[in-house]
């Protein structure tokens, strides 16, 4: 990953004006403190050693996911050049937590950076559809302009804010 | 007027008013938005070029691919039906959901869905049907129609829409705003979507190896709608199958750009149904990690319903690589000003809606609104798989026409040498035939122009041929421009002194009519040293091809290609002054010219001020063409407008071609500030404005340029305009006169 496509990445979501965080394993659960409102739902991290803190639901029910005002799941890429994250949909429960909630906290490892959509539907082919799964390439909120002018949070989250990981470990399977 | 025509008018002025200024309004902001969008794409043509080869291959190994797909989705679980037309599609639908004894069905937005109506089946079923879609979810409690095929309501306003709500739910606290508004209708959908018993969706694509179909959205609707009941069906049409998950890149870098103007939409969803989340049972207090998918149930329908037999007809084929991303409504002067509810049959809205309804409805549909494509090709460029849009809308035209009863035709007998058979409209031959009437015209000017503008003449002109009354019709000259050209000599710059050598085509508008630019083009062209020929061609055949008699504009096709191949062969090139001309041997022709041939007279055909630009950029001095404070007699004729300051209006089909930045370079070499307008048609296109029914609307499309021209920047500049129709609709619109830009090139004397 060069600090280059970091840049991109960054650029790309503050012209989402979608907020973002960097941290580390360590620094996870604090960094969450600060962007989540609670109650906060979330489904648990695929990586090794990043665990989310006590006070997030991570096994919740769907009246959980419903009654919560953040939602924290792992991204599997993030796409450099639109600012998207890759959400691969698990069998815990990753697509209602994170379409429901106000807020949607997408977690990224920061060595899963791709640069553009090339990379990513290759990724896409190799790891989700070619194993029968399914994701969702997410970028920014959830928006309609279908009542007069453009609104945040139509069906799905009015806003989102990625962490990056910095340091989680870079072998691990993301899904 | 005749009645019919007066009909049409009056419909068209109603949705003038009640429609025309939201539907305005939000298309030209996709529109500017997609150019500012794909400006960002460092390859913008080699990703259309890409869409375009996958969706070729794609239809081509359709057969194919519907099976791979079928054996894919089936392998996951899911269960694919291919319904030969809508009833068949509605039938199973029903059926499914009664298996489920479904109460609710949940529905996100699906132009397929539209084209079937199953919502109707399922509502005689006794089924509750809501769209989860916002646009469309108000269009259901309104009860209308679609007026675009992206975004639904944008003819609908923010009042109208509060109004809409306050009316069908009388709530405590009535929403206003846009942010309530949309918080209102989430609050309510997501009730309905909490117990529905199946959800519906299109799809934007389905890859044929994995089963996997792609949902373009923004609100998340259909993420739920796939979500929360477990039971799925997706309808789509069977031309939006593609190989490969990867093969969908250029078209997510594209869609929403094309559209809307947005880079990409909020949610692209990748779905392998039926998905592996665990249902979603509200009130139940199983952890979703425990609830498990094993419930799920998913359907796809495939659609025919014409689709197999568009495939087989040669020219309606391009229509199912539409991915329907609404560009050529949104590109589309016409259809800025009308939307979707004058502009589009029974589903489908904008240009590319002749194909879909011709193909799915039949041609009776398509005739309804057929004549509002104009030919003007700014879609063209828009379109992400580069479909010839405007070609299928003339072809459609001209089916139209042969399948027409005959009219008894005496007024334009004898002017109509066509190649068509009885049963063409007669205001269709009238302007087809154009050509014909002019030679005639400047035979008896100026006696021809007298009687033309005679009162009842021009009542009779329309009621019987729909001519509006409101135009001022063209003025005939007597001595034509081949004439003039062969009273004075022929070249004023001998062959044996000449740089080089051109054939200035005289197109029917420069030679009988507005000849004094062609004389312009003729001295500005010997100014810079060219040898210029101007003998007598045959018209271009783009005044038949805009009425869609195909046949007559081959037969020119092939006439001027005869006249033109003996100069071609001794290296002359061949300039053009009316764009519309050029376009045709730029575009047009490659449907009707031998492969050699059709390219040896694109390649060596230029618009009049594209060649000056050639020129000067080869070592012709600029100093012999007359420049702003040589340009004195022309101030006076304009009423003291600035002679260095110009509005400049570039034809539509010449900036199709990429030949409007010639004409300002050439005209700011010279020394002039050069304004161009944002406006992508007129509103005149050749003969559309002239005809009665569609006067109120080619106005109403002129609208934005003379906003632009009369503001405060542009109220003093002299107008100038490269095209015919444009000149004469500056001059209607804006009380100034405008000039072509090559008549402010000839040097004095
Ligand atoms: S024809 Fe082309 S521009 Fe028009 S909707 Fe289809 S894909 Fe888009």
């Amino acid at each position: 990953m060069t600090s280059g496509t970091v840049a991109t990445f960054e650029e790309s979501l503050e012209r989402l004006e979608v907020g973002w965080t960097h941290t580390d394993a360590a620094g996870l659960a604090g960094t969450l403190r600060t962007v989540c409102d609670d109650p906060t739902v979330g489904t648990p991290l695929p990586w090794a050693d990043v665990t989310l803190p006590d006070w997030v639901e991570d096994d919740p029910t769907a009246d959980d996911v419903r009654a919560a005002a953040t939602g924290v799941t792992a991204a599997g890429i993030g796409i450099a050049d639109y600012g998207s994250v890759v959400l691969p949909s698990t069998d815990d429960g990753s697509e209602p937590v994170s379409l429901y909630p106000e807020t949607h906290v997408p977690v990224l490892r920061r060595s899963d950076l791709v640069e553009g959509m090339p990379e990513a539907f290759s990724w896409l082919a190799e790891n989700v559809s070619g194993e029968g799964g399914s994701a969702i390439v997410a970028t920014g909120p959830s928006a309609t302009a279908d009542m007069g002018e453009l609104v945040k949070g139509a069906h799905g989250p009015k806003a989102v804010h990625v962490v990056v990981l910095d340091d989680a470990d870079e072998t691990e399977d993301p899904r | 007027m005749s009645t019919s025509r007066e009909a049409k008018a009056e419909r068209i002025r109603h949705l003038l008013e009640t429609e025309g200024d939201a539907v305005g309004q939000n298309t030209r902001g996709f529109n500017t938005g997609r150019y500012e969008s794909v400006a960002d794409l460092e390859d913008y043509e080699g990703l259309k070029d890409e869409a375009r080869a996958i969706k070729e291959d794609a239809i081509d190994r359709l057969p194919e691919l519907i099976d791979d797909l079928t054996e894919a989705v089936e392998a996951n679980g899911g269960t694919v039906y291919l319904a030969s037309d809508a009833a068949d599609a509605n039938r199973y639908v029903r059926e499914v959901c009664e298996s489920k004894d479904a109460d609710r069905v949940v529905k996100s937005k699906s132009m397929t869905s539209e084209e079937l109506e199953v919502n109707d089946e399922l509502q005689s079923a006794g089924m509750d049907v809501v769209e989860t879609d916002l646009g469309e979810w108000v269009l259901q409690l309104a009860d209308e129609a679609p007026s675009h095929i992206v975004a639904p309501a944008i003819h609908k306003s923010r009042e109208g829409i509060a109004e809409l709500f306050r009316e069908t739910f009388d709530p405590e606290d009535p929403p206003e705003t846009a942010e309530e508004l949309t918080m209102f209708a989430r609050e309510r959908l997501g009730e309905l979507i909490a117990d529905a018993d199946v959800g519906m969706t299109g799809a934007n694509f389905l890859t044929a190896d994995t089963g996997t179909m792609a949902l373009v959205t923004s609100e998340g609707n259909a993420r739920k709608s796939a979500l929360v009941p477990d039971t799925h069906v997706a309808v789509a049409g069977v031309e939006k199958v593609i190989p490969s998950v990867e093969d969908l890149q250029p078209f997510v870098e594209l869609i929403g750009r094309s559209g809307t103007g947005q880079d990409i939409t909020s949610y692209v969803s990748l779905l392998t149904p039926p998905v592996n989340s665990p249902t979603v049972d509200f009130g139940d207090d199983t952890p979703l990690a425990d609830a498990g998918s094993d419930d799920r149930e998913f359907h796809l329908v495939l659609v025919d319903n014409g689709r197999m037999t568009m495939r087989e007809d040669d020219q309606l084929k391009e229509t199912l690589y539409c991915i329907r991303c609404s560009a050529c409504a949104n590109s589309c002067g016409n259809f800025q000003s009308v939307g979707g509810h004058a502009f589009g049959g029974e589903t489908y809205s904008g240009g590319i809606a002749t194909g879909w309804e011709a193909g799915i409805e039949g041609e009776a549909v398509a005739a309804e609104f057929n004549d509002l494509c104009t030919g003007c090709s700014r879609c063209v460029d828009a379109c992400p798989v580069k479909i010839d849009i405007p070609w299928i809308n003339t072809v459609v035209r001209d089916r139209i026409n042969r399948g027409e009863s005959g009219e008894f035709d005496w007024l334009v007998e004898g002017l109509t040498p066509d190649a068509e058979p009885g049963g063409v409209d007669l205001q269709k031959r009238f302007f087809g035939n154009f050509a014909t009437l002019a030679k005639l015209g400047s035979a008896t000017a100026p006696l021809s122009n007298r009687l033309a503008d005679l009162g009842p003449v021009r009542s009779l002109l329309d009621r019987t041929l729909g001519i509006d009354e409101r135009r001022d019709l063209p003025e005939f000259q007597r001595e034509t421009l081949v004439d003039w050209f062969r009273a004075r000599g022929g070249s004023h710059v001998p062959r044996h002194e000449a740089d080089r050598e051109a054939l200035l085509y005289p197109d029917t508008y420069t030679n009988h009519i507005d000849t004094s630019r062609g004389k312009a083009a003729v001295r500005t062209l010997e100014a810079l040293g060219v040898h210029v020929t101007v003998p007598s061609v045959p018209a271009s055949g783009r005044a038949p091809l805009s009425q869609g008699m195909v046949a007559t504009a081959e037969e020119r096709a092939h006439e001027v290609f005869s006249a033109l191949a003996e100069p071609l062969d001794e290296g002359r090139d061949v300039v053009v002054v009316e764009p519309s001309a050029l376009a045709m041997f730029h575009r047009e022709y490659e449907q009707f010219l031998a492969p050699a041939s059709f390219e040896r007279l694109r390649d060596n055909s230029y618009e009049v001020l594209e060649y000056v630009f050639g020129l000067l950029s080869n070592g012709a001095e600029v100093d012999q063409l007359a420049g702003p404070s040589t340009d004195r007699t022309s101030a006076v004729a304009d009423g003291g407008a600035s002679t260095d300051r110009l509005a400049y209006h570039a034809h539509c089909q010449q900036r199709t071609l990429g030949l409007a930045e010639h004409t300002v370079a050439v005209l700011e070499a010279v020394g002039y500030d050069v304004r161009t307008s944002e406006t992508e048609c007129c509103g005149m296109a050749g003969s559309f404005g002239y005809k009665s029914e569609y006067y109120d609307l080619s106005m109403d499309v002129g609208e934005p340029l003379r906003e632009q021209f009369g503001d405060e920047d542009g109220r003093d500049r002299r107008v100038v305009a490269s095209g015919t129709s444009c000149l004469e609709q500056l001059d209607a619109l804006l009380s100034r006169d405008a000039t072509h830009p090559v008549e402010l090139l000839v040097p004095d004397g």
